[in-house]
């Protein structure tokens, strides 16, 4: 009895082990495609030296920032870290699944890299020309400030991810191995990478964040969820049946609202 | 100042984003379930109930008034 309550246990942190890869890859792959988007317009139109080294700035801050935190929050108890992460991760988490959930049921425009590719290749074909550094200025602060801010959002998700799990090896390595995906689609395209399913990753990253706060940070607060473990798995099937709810709710709705003005008069 | 301004904005955005009222109702769901623990209620289903609670009431006022 007690070795197969062991074999569960093991199976439920395998699962969540899985998840916490899972979830970083995907999390970290939908950011960096829309960093991908700024380099790859900006760097056709005015040129790759001045934005590729906007990106190693940019890199190099972030590489600081996690030297920086990483070894801070291995000090904090675990509870304490799990309740403030777990409230972050809800907050953030919240937000990605409010969206998907929007744009799912046509309340919200899905997000175009398309689109985001043409604006941001007309902008900087229009920007002026200033050097500074013996750089193109705009080529490499719109470089650094898009890699900075998306990669800001990567580090926040593979710290709270590995710091409450204790496993910052696994959610750097679901990060790690989505830059080498996002990097080779995108020299493979040569383009922005449009045919991406951003919003049913941005859908199941919103689930997985949502699901991860709300466990870590019920465990923070003092929760003992029963089925210890396994009970993550329970709560990403109610949030995710839920929300699945919710947008054929606001589909419906949405039918019966446009059906009216749509109707031959 | 420009830049602690944009640095607060944009931790602003990352964390509460569009629906402050979501943020909050995770900070008392979260305070509830910590107090209700730490007095002998084991309140693990406090928080699934709260999110979906919040999630409604949110996506209900973002699409009241929509075309």
């Amino acid at each position: 009895m007690r070795a197969r309550a062991e074999i569960r246990h093991d199976g439920a942190v395998n699962t969540n082990t899985a998840l916490v890869v899972l979830g970083s890859f995907l999390a970290c792959g939908v950011e960096m495609v829309e960093a991908l988007t700024i380099v790859l317009g900006v760097g056709i139109v005015r040129g790759w030296r001045s934005t590729l080294i906007g990106v190693g700035v940019a890199t190099v801050v972030l590489a600081a920032i996690v030297a920086a935190l990483g070894p801070a929050l291995r000090v904090i108890p675990i509870g304490t870290l799990r309740f403030v992460v777990g409230a972050l991760l809800l907050a953030f988490g919240l937000q990605w699944l409010r969206k998907a959930i929007l744009r799912s049921s046509g309340y919200m425009p899905l997000h175009d890299e398309d689109a985001a590719f043409r604006r941001e290749r007309e902008q900087a074909a229009a920007a002026g020309h200033e050097q500074k550094a013996g750089l193109d200025w705009y080529a490499f602060t719109v470089s650094f400030k898009g890699v900075l801010l998306e990669g800001l959002e990567v580090v926040f998700i593979v710290i709270t991810f590995g710091s409450a799990q204790k496993s910052y090896g696994l959610a750097a390595a679901g990060a790690a191995a989505a830059l080498v995906v996002v990097v080779a689609a995108g020299v493979l395209a040569r383009g922005p990478l449009e045919r991406v399913p951003e919003n049913t990753i941005k859908y199941a990253v919103g689930l997985l964040l949502t699901s991860f706060g709300c466990f870590w940070g019920a465990e923070g607060a003092g929760v003992d969820w029963p089925g210890d473990e396994l009970s993550l798995l329970a709560v990403l099937a109610f949030l995710g049946a839920f929300s699945l709810l919710f947008v054929r709710l606001l589909r419906r709705r949405r039918r019966h609202t446009l059906a009216p003005a749509e109707a031959p008069a | 100042m420009k830049y602690i301004r944009s640095f607060a904005l944009f931790w602003w955005n990352f964390v509460v984003g569009d629906d402050w009222r979501v943020a909050l109702g995770l900070a008392v769901a979260l305070g509830l379930t910590y107090l209700l623990t730490h007095n002998g209620v084991n309140a693990w289903w406090l928080l699934p109930v709260a999110i979906v609670l919040l999630l409604a009431g949110s996506l209900w006022r973002e699409t009241r008034n929509a075309p």
